[in-house]
């Protein structure tokens, strides 16, 4: 009997509390960063695609929803021709995310993509490419990267020596 | 057999093996880099180290390089000792101090041997601070990238290119920690065998440049073990696809052919498959409308094949499954080889020679195995490089055997071997009527017409066996290297004499095997291999059918006759006056054929058909092997089929009948070998198409293959039915058995931590030996022991005419091949069209090096730049063949030149 007026006393409580229930879409979501939400290919510092093409991303993802064709510019700098995704089979995983090694793909906190025809959940890399470095600013994969394409010479690198004198026979 | 102990685990193992080669050959992991099993070992890398103990007491044990250690009875060693772990992973640490952060744009990345290594060793932690040494790179020309900052200065490269291959331009410079790979200067790789370096090297110093425009990851490819299509030794490739394009070729190993090799032309030479001039449409011609659907196409055939006579041309480069159905379509005796007399004769006289099984044909690993080598008449470097590779080994090894008679040197201890072998070589006679670069490895090096080495090969045999003819009127120098010759190969045990079909002359044939056939004895088994021009030139051969000339002189008698023109382009094989009155007296031209090219612009009905890349088909190579080559990918062009399957249907229209099946190309290959008994057992040659294991298919993609889902949704996002045909056990997508497939049907190479092509130690029954369940591809010729019959018929010497030349072709590597030349970067080696003369002839027309000379042969002219040579012989003319373009001359004829 103490029980059921002590449960009844609770629920009357509860009237008091502040609302847990989010007038949405009036009101907006408050989301986290880390959020895995639409996927988005990210820039440089130097406004460059950060992309490589390296197929990792599509080699990571469980669903084989991601699709890309590398291509190279004249500079040796590589770039994907095409980068698609396929949105309606995404399961927002994050693997892409992990497996990158440029930090050009990333995962952000937006999950408003609802569309009425499953053909425009596919995304091309005009879609997908945004003017901004994402969640990872200041990161720079030819500047770190031991070949040289149009960003440093060899050798100019962070951590990199001058490139070796072939004819010269000091120690 | 030794027993060892690894891990306190008995192995019986064999003897003269090092414990690298053992441990892999049991299965065992262990981390390498210089080491190679065609190359041997050098004890450079450090990295396949492993604990020797003394006897079963010692706990404390030493470190050794596994590599440089003979098999010993009793030995005990660990792979697992943490001493041993700890060191490898310490070499690995430090060869990754200065490795670039690029895996990323690497094209080697997930293929890449030194990733594996690094794997396996546990190393994944950078603690080295200081900066990377980095290099420059050099341009090596279109075929292969160059980016020197990933070395790992194994060696390799330079052990494979010049070692083993011969090539001179590529070289170690600089000293100590600065090592570099490279050339003196930039410049295009002059070996044929450059290619090889993109798999040699361990890591991705030398990549596939013309993968690079269309780059794909190992993991993203369909992949099916296919056939070479650019010369007769049917070299084993594993071929790639992504996106519909053909993108790469990679060596599959086969220890009787390849083994671990390819040559540049066969690795590089694919991209005719992608090319845009690739034939896509069922075209009728003379209409308004001239490209029809498949419907509108199967209504016309019947009005040119049905109450007409019917004839087929077949071809040396299509597989023996379409060769065979244009066979039962035209019927056995309107079936023709669409190649010139000469050639067909040629050709014949080979297979003839193959099917009495009189002396022992050669497989290219025996070639290797051979210890003296004879080539007589035949440019191997050009018409078959991967037999002068073969040839090169030869003579290599020779020298070694030598060495290790007196030295007890083991085999594999390359560095050991090649400093007591200093200079010497092995013996080889190498004769071409121009020089050649394996001139450089020969004992005796001799330039001349085919006649007059013929007559050379006569007078050897008649030195081996002296109840033959000697030549008469025979010059000094030909008795004096007839002399010297037949005195090493007597001394040899397993000589080889190697001919072809390329000087277009019947007495070279004749005269090695008279050579080959004074050889034979109880003790001595030499070898007798010939070289043809094309893929299938001996399957074509194999049939029997007539030549061209055969086929003209029908259409000239009857009015009323369809050709059928299976992938053959006249004009490359025969003088362009000839094939110009074929079509103009044919009634309706049908042809099959893969490129646009000058017989499908006289075609009426002309029908796309399948390149090795979409269609299945089996080839038989200069040896009498046949192998099937599978259909790597799917064309979505439902019109782009095998051209047997195309013929299939025509003869249903022209016989008005059907079972109702679909032919599978090894139901074809039983019907092959009932109706033709010269091609028993070809129909074992791989498994049926019904083959599966524990009820799966064998799937041609990787696990990791990626983007399905979304490769396609561009076009629409619900993902279609993966295509499949019933032609093979061999499926289009991932699923399917995981194990390991039966050696005719390995897609591609790979096992649990060895990504790279260096997985295939894991499909081997022991490293360098056959594949598990041996090796793929059926021999035809079986021998026979009958006693060989000599042909004695010397021609005469060769003497100049006045005011006339003698007409030879000279066939490039890069240039003379139908399909390779459409590679962009294969073209850009290709040399310019020229005429060759010796100075003094030069001198007696008035004329020097880069003058325009006029040819005139089959009532045309043709106009060639002059190149003078002093290693050519009087009056002979040597004219480029076979490249883009040009008409077909009849070679070996007397010319008229004028400037």
């Amino acid at each position: 009997m103490i029980s059921h007026l002590r449960t009844m006393w609770l629920v009357f409580l509860h009237l008091f509390h502040k609302r847990e229930t989010i007038q949405y879409p009036e009101e907006k979501v408050a989301m986290r960063p880390r959020w895995r939400g639409r996927i988005v290919l990210t820039k440089d510092p130097d406004g460059g695609e950060r992309c490589v093409g390296c197929y990792l991303c599509a080699a990571a993802c469980p669903v084989d929803c991601i699709a890309l064709q590398a291509a190279e510019d004249e500079n040796g700098r590589r770039y994907p021709e095409f980068f698609r995704i396929n949105f309606s089979r995404c399961i927002f995983c994050g693997y892409c995310e992990e497996a990158c090694p440029t930090y050009a793909i990333q995962l952000t906190p937006d999950f408003e993509m609802a569309e009425y025809r499953r053909q425009d959940l596919v995304y091309e890399k005009e879609d997908l490419l945004i003017d901004s470095q994402g969640k990872y600013p200041g990161y720079n994969f030819y500047k770190m990267a031991g070949l040289s394409a149009g960003v440093k010479e060899k050798g100019k690198g962070e951590n990199e020596e001058a490139p070796v004198d072939i004819k010269s026979l000091l120690p | 057999m030794p027993r060892i102990y690894i891990d306190n685990m008995p192995f019986e193992v064999k003897a003269g093996k090092n414990l690298l080669e053992v441990c892999l050959s049991l299965g065992i992991d262990l981390p390498y880099f210089c080491w190679h099993p065609a190359m041997g070992s050098i004890g450079a890398c450090r990295q396949c180290a492993v604990k020797v103990y003394k006897d079963a007491e010692d706990t404390k044990g030493r470190i050794m390089m596994s590599c440089m250690e003979s098999v010993k009875d009793d030995l005990r060693i660990s792979v697992c000792d943490p001493g041993a772990k700890a060191f490898r992973a310490q070499v690995i640490e430090w060869l990754m101090t200065n490795h670039p952060h690029d895996c990323p744009v690497c094209d080697e990345g997930g293929s890449c041997h030194l990733q594996d290594v690094t794997v396996m060793t546990g190393h994944d932690y950078r603690r080295y601070e200081f900066k990377k040494r980095t290099y420059t790179n050099q341009y090596l020309g279109p075929l292969i990238n160059h980016e020197m900052n990933r070395c790992i200065q194994c060696y390799r490269c330079v052990r494979f290119y010049r070692d083993y291959a011969g090539g001179k331009d590529l070289n170690v410079f600089s000293a100590h920690n600065h090592v570099y790979f490279g050339r003196e200067k930039d410049g295009v790789l002059q070996s044929p065998f450059s290619g090889n370096l993109a798999e040699v090297c361990p890591t991705g110093v030398f990549t596939d440049k013309t993968l690079k425009e269309h780059y794909t990851r190992k993991w993203d490819l369909t992949n099916a073990p296919a056939i070479c299509q650019h010369c007769s030794l049917g070299c084993n490739i594993i071929a790639g696809e992504r996106y519909g394009q053909l993108r790469s070729i990679v060596n599959r190993y086969n220890s009787e052919v390849n083994g671990y090799f390819l040559c540049d032309k066969g690795r590089f030479g694919y991209e005719f498959v992608n090319s845009e001039n690739r034939i896509t449409q069922t075209l009728i011609r003379h209409r308004a409308a001239e490209a029809v659907d498949e419907q509108t196409l199967m209504n016309h055939l019947p009005h040119i094949l049905t109450g007409h006579t019917v004839i087929g041309i077949g071809s040396p480069r299509a597989s023996i499954e379409s060769n065979y159905a244009l066979m039962e379509l035209a019927g056995k005796e309107c079936f023709y080889q669409g190649l010139p007399d000469n050639q067909v004769f040629l050709e014949q006289k080979i297979a003839d020679i193959l099917s009495a099984g009189t002396i022992h044909t050669p497989s290219l690993k025996e070639i290797e195995q051979a210890d003296a080598v004879l080539v007589l008449g035949e440019d191997i470097w050009n018409t078959a490089p991967i037999m002068a590779l073969a040839v090169r080994q030869s003579v290599m090894r020779t020298a070694a055997a030598h060495v290790q008679e007196q030295v007890p040197v083991p085999g594999w201890h390359d560095a050991a071997l090649k400093e007591l072998a200093q200079e010497s070589k092995g013996f080889l006679a190498n004769m071409s009527i121009l020089s050649s670069p394996l001139d450089e490895i020969a004992a005796v090096q001799v330039h001349g017409t085919p006649d007059d080495m013929a007559r050379l090969g006569f007078q050897i045999a008649h030195l081996l066996n002296n109840t033959l003819p000697a030549v008469d009127n025979a010059a000094d120098t030909l008795l004096h290297n007839a002399t010297m010759i037949s005195q090493q190969l007597l001394l040899a045990r397993h000589p080889v004499i190697i001919t072809g079909t390329s000087s277009g002359s019947e007495a070279l044939i004749r005269a090695a095997y008279d050579i080959a056939a004074a050889l034979q004895n109880e003790e001595r088994h030499p070898g007798l291999a010939f070289v043809l021009p094309d893929c299938n030139s001996m399957g074509l051969a194999m049939t029997g059918a007539s030549s061209f000339e055969k086929a003209l002189a029908i259409v000239q008698k009857n009015p009323d006759v369809t050709a059928v023109i299976l992938e053959n382009d006249l004009y490359r094989n025969i003088p362009a006056d000839l094939v110009d009155t074929f079509f103009s007296k044919c009634r309706q031209v049908v042809v099959l054929d893969t490129l646009h090219n000058r017989t499908t612009e006289k075609a009426d009905v002309l029908i796309p058909v399948a390149t090795f890349a979409e269609g299945d088909g089996t080839f038989i190579n200069n040896e009498g092997r046949a192998q099937r080559s599978y259909q790597v990918f799917m064309s979505p062009d439902k019109v782009l089929k095998e051209a047997f399957k195309w013929l299939f249907e025509m003869k249903v229209i022209r016989r008005a009948i059907s079972n109702g099946h679909d032919v599978h190309p090894d139901e074809m290959l039983a019907g092959l070998e009932r109706a033709y008994p010269q091609f028993k057992g070809i129909a074992d040659v791989v498994p049926s198409h019904a083959f599966r294991i524990h009820g799966s298919r064998i799937p041609r993609e990787s696990q990791r293959y990626s983007g399905r889902t979304a490769m396609q949704a561009n076009k629409a996002v619900s993902e279609p039915k993966p295509l499949q045909d019933d032609d093979s056990p061999l499926s289009f997508t991932m699923e399917g058995y995981r194990g390991m497939p039966p050696a005719p049907l390995i897609p591609y190479f790979w096992a649990p931590g060895w990504n790279s092509g260096q997985a295939v130690n894991k499909y081997q029954q022991e490293t360098g030996g056959a594949l598990k369940g041996g090796d793929p591809g059926i021999r035809l010729f079986r021998e026979t022991g009958a006693i060989p019959a000599y042909f004695q018929d010397i021609p005469d010497a060769f003497s100049p005419r006045q005011g006339k030349w003698f007409l030879l072709p000279q066939y490039q590597l890069f240039g003379s091949g139908e399909l390779s030349i459409y590679t962009k970067g294969i073209a850009a080696l290709s040399p310019e069209p020229r005429a060759i003369l010796s100075a003094r002839d030069a001198a007696s027309l008035n004329m020097a090096t880069g003058d325009l000379l006029s040819v005139q042969t089959d009532n045309r002219t043709y106009q060639f730049p002059l190149e003078t040579r002093d290693d050519l012989q009087d009056g002979i003319v040597i004219l480029t063949a076979g490249l883009k373009g040009m008409d077909a001359l009849s070679w070996g004829t007397w010319v008229n030149l004028f400037k």
